[in-house]
């Protein structure tokens, strides 16, 4: 974003809303209450926006209060209600899978299963693309931190998905028929 | 060696997917509550612009 913006940060959070019902429903796995979150965390950024150091990372910005409201009020929730949408998915799961690649069903399944804190750094860097920097502070950690969860959140996604040792990338049929057939979201 | 090549391909497949399934949610429109409540934390303010302790 090479273009400077000079409109008042509050007019800008119109832009950010797109991104951060996504960051909202990749810590929620819940759309209701991913919305519910994007919500409270509006309101908290309309009135702190005196707090905003002009010039910076507004997304960041808004996703360390996203991530704030979660931790403190929505985690609970996302335990008791369990995963219906399956993440990402409930908009997804009709998605044609071409060429033979990961369905995003079996992603879905898997990115389902990573750490809280797993599945937050590896959507700012590897989906949002933050600096390990950013993301460091978006969440309040160090550094090595953000990098050490992201490459094991993308081991992990890889163990899950069947993709970690002697499998080679043809085989993903196979594992995707088995993943799409356990779809219900038992955990 | 081969092992490397097939874990960056791994991690590309991965990236793939997250940048996929990340970008179809940040591009949904936008349900009209959150720009209704924009609208009304605007006008709930007065029009007065936010309080900047910038030497604007």
């Amino acid at each position: 974003m090479p273009e400077i913006d000079t409109r008042e940060p509050r007019d800008q959070l119109v832009d950010h809303l797109g991104a951060m019902r996504a960051f909202a429903m990749s810590l929620t796995g819940n759309s209701a209450l991913a919305d519910d979150m994007v919500q409270d965390a509006l309101v908290k950024a309309w009135t702190k926006i005196g707090t905003f150091e002009k010039g910076t990372n507004l997304r960041a910005w808004l996703f360390t209060i996203l991530r704030n409201t979660y931790y403190s009020h929505h985690r609970k929730a996302r335990r008791e209600v369990g995963d219906p949408d399956g993440t990402f998915s409930s908009n997804l799961a009709q998605k044609p899978d071409h060429d033979g690649r990961l369905q995003m069903r079996d992603f879905n399944a898997a990115f389902a299963l990573l750490s809280d804190e797993q599945r937050e750094a590896l959507v700012l860097v590897g989906a949002e693309g933050f600096s390990y920097e950013e993301a460091a502070e978006t969440c309040g950690v160090a550094v090595g931190t953000v990098k050490s969860r992201v490459n094991r959140a993308r081991a992990r996604l890889a163990e899950l998905m069947g993709l970690g040792d002697d499998e080679n990338l043809e085989l993903t049929d196979r594992v995707t028929t088995g993943i799409v057939s356990a779809q219900r979201h038992a955990m | 060696m081969n092992s490397d090549r097939k874990t960056s391909r791994v991690q590309q497949e991965i990236d793939e997917n997250l940048k996929r399934a990340y970008g179809d949610v940040t591009q949904q429109d936008v349900p009209d509550r959150f720009t209704q409540l924009l609208a009304q934390l605007k006008a709930a303010e007065g029009g007065k612009p936010a309080k900047d302790s910038d030497n604007a």
